[in-house]
């Protein structure tokens, strides 16, 4: 019976699969059956990554899709795919995009992952992937100094006090072991059914959703947002 | 914080640690030498991370004796621990002295910024400003920064530095700041003056500690001869940067 499902999501090029790549021989040395998603929106090779770790995976692309409704609107099957494959764990890596949906739903464990040389100011834009995380994890901190380490260590802690924090240097993978640990230890999750989204996400289905190409207003239909001057 | 003690572990090849156990104490210098891939680096992210048994060589980390639990070590490490590495650099997009203070902020002190720049600027040749662009400073100044960043806001009592020696700032002055404040500094380096300035050097091979080794008599003499090469270096580098003849 699948017993955890952890949600490994976070902006492009921020260290997702280093993360996952530097966790995975960790909990395989708990004795823990993984199964490991990637989504993306266009061809990715991460999927031969975990092939060769020797654990099952599935690629998902979204193609002309929003990457995490995408993602949300997978989950059943997946779940009863990693059920399948009699693991205990599904890591989902989820495609590095806008930030402004969280696929993160109540029964995950969900992790967000943020890069040190990023701006001090990112973790505020990162939204509800930040805000409604179980875990964050501070990848690149070999990069930046101590001082500005604590900054950015400070302000997640600010808009997310509950969250556990890691610090990983994801080439070398000095961090992992907590992470791994930390997630080895969660208690299961009695069942999947009736899983629900932790925060809602943002509506699309305007014409260039569907393929419109052509500028100007008349083309545009469904939800359109504008901005106010 | 008193002492920081390190429990050995295993070598890359699973043999015990050459030192059983290793104490060491604030207000000292210690050097770590060894050749690349023996293990310097590891060591100092074991202290950073107060490893318990948990990380691959299996060392214990302990500050007084004190055995943390998992939850304290993840909340701790930041607090004890100070790390200088080979490859930071500023990012944040802010002035030197709005760095500062946001830092203290942060370790909720209340800082003279202009002491921290003054400190910065005794290590550096370069004046570093409190209005400059913070990610605009030159690797020196960097350092400098760092340094006097370290010294005076961090409350970490131990700090840990990789070579030092590539900054190009008066390492002399910015060990003195450092120890004035109490700290435990250990320096990875592969500089014979360097390795000399400690009283004990910890040898590092194959992933583990092979010795320690306290500073004899006669390698304390060929220090104070180094020293003096050193600051004849320095003389001579300012004098070239300078402009000026050399002869």
């Amino acid at each position: 019976m699948l017993k955890k499902v952890i949600l490994i999501s976070g902006g492009a090029a921020v260290g997702k699969t280093a993360v996952l790549k530097n966790i995975i021989p960790l909990l395989q040395s708990k004795d823990i059956a993984l199964s490991v998603c990637k989504i993306d929106c266009v061809a990715t090779k991460d999927g031969l990554v975990y092939e060769n770790m020797g654990i099952p995976s599935v690629v998902g692309i979204s193609g002309d899709i929003c990457p995490d409704h995408f993602l949300v609107s997978n989950l059943p099957e997946l779940y009863h795919w990693a059920d399948e494959k009699t693991s205990d764990i599904l890591l989902i890596e989820t495609a590095g995009l806008c930030h402004r949906c969280s696929p993160a739903t109540e029964k995950m464990t969900a992790g967000c992952v943020l890069d040190c040389t990023s701006s001090c100011q990112a973790p505020a834009q990162l939204g509800p992937m930040l805000t409604y995380a179980d875990f964050v994890v501070l990848t690149k901190i070999d990069m930046v100094s101590q001082a500005e380490r604590e900054i950015i260590l400070w302000k997640i802690k600010d808009l997310n006090p509950s969250a556990k924090l890691f610090t990983i240097d994801g080439l070398t993978g000095y961090g992992a072991e907590g992470l791994a640990d930390w997630l080895g230890g969660l208690s299961k999750e009695e069942n999947f059914d009736d899983d629900i989204l932790r925060h809602s996400m943002p509506s699309g289905v305007c014409s260039y959703c569907v393929g419109e190409k052509r500028v100007g207003s008349v083309y545009q239909q469904g939800v359109v947002g504008k901005i106010e001057f | 914080m008193h002492k920081l003690i390190i429990c050995g572990g295993n070598d890359k090849y699973g043999n015990s640690e050459g030192i059983q156990r290793l104490d060491l104490f604030r207000g000292e210098l210690y050097t770590i030498v060894g050749n690349t891939g023996s293990g310097k680096s590891r060591l100092m992210k074991d202290i950073e991370q107060l490893a318990d048994h948990d990380t691959v060589t299996q060392r214990r980390v302990f500050i007084d004796g004190k055995q943390f639990t998992w939850e304290e070590r993840q909340e701790q490490s930041l607090h004890f621990v100070a790390h200088l590495g080979q490859n930071m650099r500023f990012m944040l997009d802010t002035t030197v002295e709005e760095f500062l203070n946001l830092h203290a902020h942060c370790r909720a002190k209340e800082v003279d910024t202009n002491e921290i720049i003054f400190q910065a600027n005794q290590i550096t040749p370069e004046a570093i400003m409190p209005n400059q662009s913070l990610n605009l400073l030159s690797g020196g100044q960097t350092r400098a920064l760092m340094i006097a960043d370290i010294a005076l806001i961090c409350d970490s009592p131990i700090v840990l530095i990789d070579e030092i020696e590539n900054a190009g700032i008066d390492k002399e002055k910015a060990f003195a700041l450092l120890l004035s404040k109490e700290k435990l500094v250990m320096i990875v380096t592969h500089d014979p003056h360097t390795a000399l300035m400690a009283k004990q050097r910890i040898v590092m091979e194959a992933g583990a500690i092979k010795q320690v080794i306290q500073r004899s008599e006669k390698e304390a003499a060929i220090f104070e001869q180094l020293s003096k090469e050193y600051r004849k270096q320095k003389r001579l580098q300012n004098a070239i940067r300078n402009g000026e003849g050399v002869i």
